[in-house]
């Protein structure tokens, strides 16, 4: 239960950053270190180096500028939890922030690192689908941009390449109520099944809606068909059986000693619906 | 072997030790300090008890490093009590059997701290939230919230007390 040695700095931009983890074989960045300390304990990561990157002040902070929430992925989990900015802007990611964790994780955890980490069960990645974020990444040669659904390939697998850092998530402004939902075994534990549910209803009519699920299988799944039956016929209870029936059952593959793939089938339309109930009448300030 | 020095503020004192960076803040505080009132149970986030603050917010002392203190500021249980006697928290968990073999009861401590710090007289649900990252297997939690509750409780009527007057 205790890490095997490694060599560590503590860059203070994010060029530094960028130059210590290009120029070694097996660099790892370390951000809140929620996830990665517990995999260095067990062994189960090797790093020889680890470039600490709560020390680039520039990679933490919260700003909403031009119908853009920019949230540095070095911002602590706690001070999205509080940002009045981030209730107005985009509610479902406090809503699924309530579920991350405990306090003490919440302290020292951060939004870039869980998303960058990928758990197949976190609830960060799934909000970040289901509010069409976009994920700032910086490399040497520059800066990229991926929509989150892009993002995120595998099991604690995403599109981030050796010697890249995520320093933002960009949300566009939420449209719509929202919920989060999911079964745990215990209050801050991973999801068996979790879903964000985004839904905006105008004069009757489904403009826009977002269903994702999470803790199913490698990554969070868009249930693409569910959320385009209801942008067809609305939010209606008829036009949710519909989608209900339409979700996509088929992709779950996580069977666990916690939770069979049978049990996660059958969790999964009844937390949907509630979920869009309470999304559909939900006020978009919480 | 790497060493690295790391300078903090620990318990209001400043420190200086010398650890390998794979260390981590509670093995550091109990192994080069001898503060042995942080504990260590599950070593991987899970369980609580290594529970200590950082700059007055409760963290995990086994999911940081040692070397990430650095011109911070930790406060251990022996920090958090008084020199001699009881702190109110601590007080409250006695007369409330808020433990039995007391090994949850540092981090469950400064748990509270962190909350009441910020929150002087949290309901029971603020206190289960504060708590719900800390595991306790003698008690079942029920004395633990009585305890908080009753911190909450005096809290209030001295708040209140200074009210008129104010």
């Amino acid at each position: 239960m205790k890490p095997a040695p490694f060599d560590y700095e503590a860059p203070t931009t994010i060029a530094d950053a960028l130059k210590l983890l290009g120029g070694h074989e097996d660099a790892r960045p370390i951000a809140g270190g929620q996830s990665l300390v517990p995999m260095l304990a067990f062994r189960l990561a090797r790093p020889s180096l680890l470039v600490d990157l709560n020390r680039i002040p520039s990679l933490a902070g919260i700003e909403e500028k031009g119908g853009v929430l920019r949230i540095g992925a070095m911002t602590r989990q706690a001070a999205v939890l509080a940002s009045d900015t981030v209730k107005h802007h985009a509610p479902l990611l406090i809503q699924a922030l309530e579920n991350v964790g405990h306090p003490p994780t919440r302290a020292r955890g951060t939004i870039g690192g869980s998303c960058a980490h990928a758990d197949p069960a976190a609830e960060l990645p799934s909000a970040m689908v289901a509010l069409d974020a976009t994920m700032v990444i910086a490399a040497s040669g520059g800066e990229r941009r991926v929509p989150a659904d892009d993002f995120f390939i595998g099991a604690f697998e995403t599109v981030l390449q050796t010697g890249e850092i995520l320093v933002a998530l960009e949300l566009p402004k939420q449209t719509g109520g929202s919920a989060f939902l999911e079964v745990s075994a215990r209050k801050g534990d991973f999801g068996i099944v979790t879903v964000a549910a985004r839904i905006a209803v105008k004069d009757g009519r489904c403009t826009d809606a977002a269903l994702v699920l999470g803790g199913i299988t490698e990554r969070s799944v868009r249930c693409a068909q569910a959320e385009h039956i209801l942008k067809e016929q609305g939010a209606t209870p008829k036009a949710i059986d519909v989608a209900l029936a339409a979700l996509p059952l088929d992709t779950v593959t996580m069977d666990s000693r916690l939770a069979s793939a049978a049990y996660r089938r059958r969790l999964i339309p009844e937390l949907c619906r509630r979920a869009i109930e309470a999304a559909t009448t939900s006020k978009v300030a919480l | 072997m790497t060493t690295r020095d790391v300078s903090f503020t620990l318990n209001g004192r400043p420190a200086t030790l010398t650890v390998e960076p794979r260390q981590t803040l509670a093995d550091a505080v109990r192994q080069h300090l001898g503060l042995t009132g942080t504990h260590l149970g599950c070593e991987h986030g899970v369980c609580g008890a290594c529970t200590v603050l950082l700059d007055g917010d409760a963290i995990r002392g086994c999911l940081m490093l040692a070397v990430q203190a650095e011109s911070l500021s930790i406060t251990t249980i022996e920090g958090a009590s008084p020199p001699e006697g009881l702190g109110v928290i601590q007080d409250a968990m006695q007369r409330h059997h808020a433990l039995q073999c007391g090994f949850c009861s540092p981090g469950m401590v400064l748990a509270l701290e962190a909350l009441f710090a910020h929150t002087p007289c949290p309901g029971e649900d603020e206190i289960r939230e504060a708590i719900s990252g800390n595991l306790c297997r003698c008690t079942g939690y029920q004395p633990i919230v009585a305890a908080a509750l009753s911190v909450a409780e005096k809290n209030r009527a001295n708040l209140g007390a200074a009210a008129p007057s104010a």
